[in-house]
């Protein structure tokens, strides 16, 4: 199910022109870790070019922002519940962990959390 | 004539710690003083709803004030020279200083975030000094969950990045409208200031070892926290409210961790009753 929500991002932030444009001045890949499955998220230019399996330990990103598949699950809801709502808020209560170089996620964070909260809008349609 | 809403801006000068300050206020109504500290990094406009609100007005003399470096207050002269940073003895001197500025005769004292933090403190240190204390989102012990650090450098915009954080800390039921107000506020704060302000909330302001000697019948102690608060949790209020013998907590459902600005009709279903309360008392 967590695979299919993460799928519904490229098309959720790509159509989301305001996102984008925030978004205009990144270039890298991230990755998302939701259980055991890590995806590589690609942003070109604000927009999402990709988001695909990881199968290889040499597929990388700059940063990685990992958390159960029940938490993002929650995440995901169009009114999530406390703890679950936010990155951060995930990351007070200890249910999510991010790793490697925290930098551009920091110099774009509300970039990010957007991103990844986009999934909720498709929960509305 | 336009509509003027009822709120009344103000500046004046203080001394605190030897260094006088120009202070910005705003105001409205009258009766019992009801002094409002703003949280960290933002300033006295998230009160503007309270302000504005005849059922508060009609009983209560509101007074919101920018603290020192933040919103239209100056920092102290020379202030180029120095990292801002708010320490629990400043603070306390602070709003000492405001309140005998305005030679406010026992006030309420309501704060949230590090505002409900420093009115526990005053709480136990002079009791007969305040009708009662409000603490919003305010807790005697807490855990910093980031690195402040990331909140003051030149490759990051200070605004940007405070306001990304505590976009995390406003409940997903409240309306749009208002959440972005509040984030508003934290965009427009100084460099540096939300990080300064943060050494007092995340470290030189814990007492949960002293906060039991607080003696609510001198000075009744009301604790209320919003459900979707990641700092100021429901579980640190419940826990303050156990070692403050007395206190009354609340935990708002549907609320994050700026009541007044983020959900102003939802915060005031909370925070009537509380006023009521306290005037009807004493």
């Amino acid at each position: 199910m967590d695979a299919i929500v993460i799928e519904d991002i490229p098309q959720q932030v790509n159509a989301n022109a305001n996102l984008v444009w925030r978004g205009r001045r990144i270039d890298l890949d991230f990755l998302v870790g939701i259980g055991d499955a890590d995806f590589i998220v690609t942003v070109r230019h604000g927009r999402i070019e990709a988001i695909l399996l990881r199968r290889l330990p040499t597929q990388s990103g700059r940063f990685s922002i990992r958390a159960a598949a029940d938490v993002w699950a929650d995440f995901w809801l169009p009114v999530p519940p406390r703890d679950r709502h936010d990155l951060f808020s995930m990351v007070a209560a200890g249910l999510a962990e991010l790793d490697g170089d925290l930098l551009p996620l920091m110099q774009n964070l509300q970039y990010f959390k957007d991103v990844l909260a986009s999934p909720r809008a498709a929960a509305k349609d | 004539m336009p509509d003027y809403e009822p709120i009344t801006g103000r500046y004046f000068s203080m001394d605190v710690a030897g260094e006088s300050l120009r202070i910005y206020l705003e105001e409205a109504g009258s009766g019992i003083p009801l002094v409002c500290l703003h949280t960290a990094g933002s300033d006295c406009r998230q009160f503007r709803h309270l302000l504005c609100d005849p059922a508060v007005t009609d009983h209560f003399r509101v007074i919101a004030f920018d603290m020192p470096w933040h919103g239209k207050s100056n920092p102290p002269k020379g202030y180029q020279d120095r990292e801002y940073q708010l320490t629990t003895k400043l603070y306390k001197q602070t709003v000492n200083a405001f309140c005998q500025a305005l030679a406010l005769e026992r006030p309420v004292i309501m704060g949230c975030s590090m505002g409900g933090r420093v009115v526990l403190h005053l709480a136990l240190e002079q009791p007969d000094d305040f009708r009662a204390v409000i603490a919003l989102e305010g807790a005697d012990k807490l855990e910093a969950y980031y690195d402040t650090d990331w909140l003051h450098r030149p490759d990051i915009h200070g605004g940007e990045i405070a306001a990304a954080f505590v976009s995390g800390q406003i409940a997903p039921q409240s309306p749009g409208e208002y959440r972005h107000q509040t984030l508003w506020h934290y965009m427009q704060s100084g460099p540096g200031i939300f990080k300064g302000d943060l050494y007092f909330y995340w470290k030189d302001g814990h007492f949960d070892d002293r906060s039991a000697e607080i003696d609510t019948n001198r000075c009744p102690v009301y604790l209320l926290s919003g459900e979707y608060d990641s700092s100021c949790t429901p579980e640190r209020t419940r826990a303050t409210a156990a070692r403050i013998k007395g206190s009354k907590p609340t935990v708002m459902p549907g609320i994050g961790h700026f009541p007044m600005s983020e959900n102003p009709a939802l915060f005031r279903q909370h925070i009537l009753p509380v006023l009521d309360e306290i005037r009807n008392s004493r």
